[in-house]
């Protein structure tokens, strides 16, 4: 094919691959149920070979999807039209720490935890910290616009971004931001381009914001024999005008396995578990935890305890971390989904997700950031089942559906993708859709950028549901 | 035109790879990182934990048809199981390489030479310990190049003559062997399983093996009919006579009565502690619930707090490289680093990336010398930056890694690798 001659001339021929191997290994990311294959994988070293990539798949038509670790979980990776991959597997340094200005200049292949476990031997904090942060590139974060147990207090990624380089679908190099705290000059084309899931270009490099790092932190725990109880503890302890660092939420079935996986001795009537931390000097941080564990009592938690040394706090996080690990070894399929409310809606959420699940007879536990209102419902299933994963469509459909009667969203970090692509219009409405629409088609008028992701070929007809 | 052998592999895997082992993957990712030949190959996903499940459900259900990349992409797995701690889903990685290896094995057209060579290898050498034991068989094998032999006929990649000439050179002079005297009746009782590499080209460790579990007061009893552990037929696609050898194991540790199995080679411990699953008999669980591995049991025979007791001569600083069998499957650590830190005179420092891989990996060095060198050569900086004395290993394969690897750097003159059992026991005696 002419266009892959093109392709092995810009970046050399090593770096275009189509084995077969590597079209099956590149075909998927996290998603439980998507796949299709590539016809090429491309790993580009520089921004101006990203650009040459790009004029090549405009010129002869070729969909390109950009690949970080492929970790997401929305089918944002996986090429259903075909086309290239393109990899950041080159492009992984960190160009510059710059203390003076306090941000650091990354290409997008950097693994976040490596970006973090950097900055933090600099005394610097970099706080966004997706629980996949293990793997994830900040070039994916940046692109889902990724949030982490910290986003309460610290916000998101895009939050962060001070200055993005992108290769735009014509093929030009685009540099917005700077090094400023302040820039108000028209258009805010930056947050466009963040969360934008490489529909609207490819982002190649990237200056991301960082603040000192707290001095100490702590962390305590607190259980609960009744979700509205723990809903209501969040509830006041943001009315007490404490932002913890983090504050994270398990149901008991989540809970049960937990305890069936690791023998933790986890409380056996909790209906519901409070994870709480908090960061910053030494005396805020101790009272603010105490105060949180207060009013956790006061709202009649069975059990609780707050951490004395680093080795204890790891002991209390370490049911929380099993969660999603405990879950997925009950069932072939484990779909984690993303729905976020208002926090104060929590309690409600949860027990309507219950009830979903028991209607649409289907396994459903949650756990999640309570703090910020984004649960995790995660459903235990088996995708070989094809009745029963139709059922699990619908109890998520119900669940969105509930999300967003009580105000919330269909995904507060993961992204829309492929998967969510049909709910999009439930959140933004068709006005949305259709600004979103002009967007693209002004952008990238070949729709070359990711195809097929975050538009849907039509909207799911809303569900239409009676509860609570 | 339909591809016998395509169809043929895609049988094979449906009927060998257990699909309800890959479902249990949600290609979340976290494996890989904890994977070394998706780090040295500059993440490739191809040569990922999760690339290669991915790999095996394609080729399972027909989606991706059967070639030499798919092929490579097994190949290129050191079957080092790093993937598996860092799973949150609790993968079988391990199991489901071994049943990918034996359905590739089973569905591959092979040579009468090349049946005739496997037969060799494995139901001769690795199959029966007398045929190995004294009559130095192995190293005949090596230095005639039997392996090479093999490993072409097994139809892998063509073999570099430097990877086997290097590991000619590290070879250890073999010893002849001592004759024990019957000990009298002890408290604690305790198995010995030899293994196959132990007890010839090593034999000498295994006799300090046995010195030292007597010097804690143990009654070491060696029981007749021990077989190869089978770790190297299950991971050349061999599982039938993997499973053989194992039954003879566990019907040779069946009938005495001791207290613990013990073994000083990481691979076959690993292998080993996994009878009960590779057989599924109660017997055989017995066997893998008693084996342990000999750092474990020196430490719980007291021998730290012996050993801390020495007097204590300035020796230099000592290092550890971790047999990934020993830590991943059979999440062995603590104990080793535990001697060696109360060994008198030695100072004990951790070399970055200790857990990583070796790159032996079995006979992996030999089958892929360019992966297996490069990670050699990243093991080898690790080693670099804390300058040690002496790299002190579990497993036979890794010694012999790491001694090619210190002969590459030319580091021979201040630098030695030994077993475990070897530097405990000259700071004893
Ligand atoms: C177990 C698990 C836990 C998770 N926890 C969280 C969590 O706590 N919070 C959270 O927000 N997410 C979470 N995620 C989702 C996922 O990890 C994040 O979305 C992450 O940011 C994706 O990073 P990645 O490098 O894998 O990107 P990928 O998955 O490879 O890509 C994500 C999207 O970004 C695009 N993209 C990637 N790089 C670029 C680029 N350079 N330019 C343009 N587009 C690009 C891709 O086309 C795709 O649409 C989790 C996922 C898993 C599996
Ligand atoms: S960590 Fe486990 S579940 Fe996740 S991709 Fe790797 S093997 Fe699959
Ligand atoms: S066994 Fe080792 S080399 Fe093979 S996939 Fe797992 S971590 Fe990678």
């Amino acid at each position: 094919m002419e266009w892959i001659t093109q392709l092995q001339q810009i970046v050399g021929k090593d770096h275009v691959k189509q084995s077969r191997a590597q079209l099956a290994a590149y075909s998927f990311d996290a998603t439980a149920g998507f796949q299709a294959m590539p016809d090429a994988v491309v790993s580009p070293e520089s921004t101006e070979q990203i650009a040459a990539i790009m004029n090549v798949c405009r010129t002869y038509k070729v969909p390109l999807v950009p690949r970080g670790s492929g970790t997401n979980l929305a089918a944002g990776t996986v090429p259903s039209q075909g086309g290239i991959v393109l990899l950041f597997n080159r492009m992984n340094q960190i160009i510059e720490l710059d203390e003076d200005n306090l941000c650091v200049t990354v290409q997008p292949g950097v693994i976040t935890l490596d970006l973090a476990t950097y900055v933090e031997s600099h005394q610097l904090f970099y706080p966004p910290d997706p629980s996949s942060m293990k793997i994830s590139t900040i070039g994916g974060n940046v692109s889902e616009n990724s949030g982490g147990l910290r986003g309460l207090k610290y916000g998101v990624t895009k939050d962060y971004v001070m200055a993005l380089t992108t290769v735009l679908p014509n093929g030009t190099i685009l540099k917005t931001g700077g090094k400023l705290a302040k820039d108000v000059a028209g258009y805010d084309m930056q947050s466009l381009l963040v969360g934008s899931e490489g529909t609207l270009g490819v982002v190649t490099e990237i200056t991301l914001k960082l603040i000192p790092l707290p001095k100490a932190q702590k962390t305590g725990i607190a259980y609960f024999t009744s979700l509205e109880a723990a809903g209501k503890t969040v509830s006041e302890i943001i009315a007490a005008k404490i932002i913890p660092a983090t504050l994270e939420f398990m149901d008991r079935g989540t809970m049960d396995a937990v305890e069936q996986f690791m023998n933790l001795g986890l409380p056996q009537d909790a209906e519901a578990m409070l994870l709480m931390e908090q960061d910053g000097d030494e005396e805020a941080v101790t009272r603010d935890v105490e105060q949180m564990i207060a009013l956790a009592i006061k709202n009649g938690a069975t059990h609780t305890a707050v951490a004395s040394s680093a080795e204890e706090a790891l002991r209390l996080k370490a049911g929380r971390r099993a969660a999603l690990s405990a879950l997925s070894r009950k069932r072939p399929t484990t779909i984690l989904e993303d729905a976020t409310v208002p926090r104060s809606e929590l309690a409600k959420m949860v027990r309507a997700i219950e009830e979903i699940a028991i209607r649409n007879q289907v396994e459903i536990h949650t756990f999640g950031h309570a703090g910020d209102g984004n649960l995790h419902p995660t459903c235990l299933t088996d995708s070989r089942d094809v009745e029963e994963m139709k059922r699990v469509e619908q109890a998520f459909a119900e669940i969105f559906e509930v999300a967003i009667s009580l105000g919330g969203t269909i995904t507060g970090e993961h992204g829309v993708g492929e998967m969510k692509s049909p709910y999009l219009e439930w959140k933004i409405g068709a006005e949305g859709i259709d600004l979103m629409r002009t967007l693209k088609q002004a952008i990238d008028p070949d729709n070359i950028c990711n195809p097929g992701k975050m538009f849907a070929k039509s909207t799911k007809p809303r569900v239409v549901l009676h509860y609570g | 035109m339909v591809n016998v052998l395509e169809q043929r592999m895609q049988q094979s895997f449906v009927d060998h790879v257990d699909e309800n082992l890959l479902m249990d993957c949600m290609r979340c990712g976290f494996c890989l990182p904890a994977c070394p030949t998706y780090l040295i190959t500059g993440q490739d996903e191809v040569h990922s934990p999760r690339g290669r499940i991915a790999l095996m459900k394609a080729v399972r259900d027909g989606e991706v048809k059967w070639d030499g990349s798919v092929e490579e992409a097994f190949d290129v797995c050191l079957g080092c199981r790093a993937c598996e701690p860092a799973c949150p889903a609790g993968v079988q990685y391990g199991t489901l390489l071994e049943e990918t290896r034996y359905a590739i094995q089973e569905a591959k057209p092979t040579s009468l030479k090349e049946k005739l060579i496997r037969k060799v290898a494995f139901d001769g050498l690795f199959a029966n310990q007398q045929i190995m034991q004294g009559t130095v068989k192995l190293i005949q094998f090596y230095q005639a190049s039997g392996i090479q032999k093999v490993t072409r006929k097994v139809g892998f990649m063509e073999l570099f003559p430097d990877s086997l000439r290097d590991m000619e050179t590290v070879l250890p002079k073999i010893v002849s062997k001592k004759t024990r005297q019957p000990q009298e009746k002890k408290q604690l009782r305790v198995a010995f399983f030899t293994g196959c590499l132990m007890e010839t080209m090593f034999q000498q460790t295994n006799q300090r093996t046995i010195e030292l579990l007597e010097y804690l007061g143990a009654e070491v009893i060696i029981p007749g009919g021990q077989a190869c552990c089978g770790a190297l037929h299950g991971h050349s696609g061999e599982l039938p006579k993997a499973k053989r050898n194992a039954v003879q194991n566990v019907n040779a540790f069946h009938h005495e009565d001791f207290d613990f199995i013990v073994q000083n080679a990481g691979g076959c411990g690993a292998f080993l502690s996994e009878y009960g699953k590779l057989l599924g008999s109660v017997e055989a669980q017995r066997f893998s619930e008693q084996l342990t591995d000999i750092s474990s049991l020196l430490v719980k025979l007291g021998l730290t707090e012996k050993i801390a007791q020495l007097p204590k001569k300035t020796e230099g600083v000592v290092t550890y490289q971790d047999s990934c069998h020993l830590r991943n499957v059979n999440k062995v650590w603590v104990e080793p680093r535990a001697l060696l830190q109360a060994t008198p005179g030695w100072e004990f420092k951790e070399m970055p990336n200790a857990a990583g891989c070796c790159g032996s990996a079995g006979i992996y060095n030999l089958l892929q010398p360019v992966v297996a060198g490069q990670i050699l050569e990243q093991k080898m900086k690790g080693v670099k930056a804390v300058t040690p004395a002496r790299v002190v290993t579990s497993n036979p394969g890794c010694l012999l890694q790491m001694k090619v690897g210190i002969e590459r750097e030319g580091l021979g003159a201040s630098m030695q690798a030994v077993h475990i059992v070897d530097f405990i026991y000259e700071t004893i005696f």
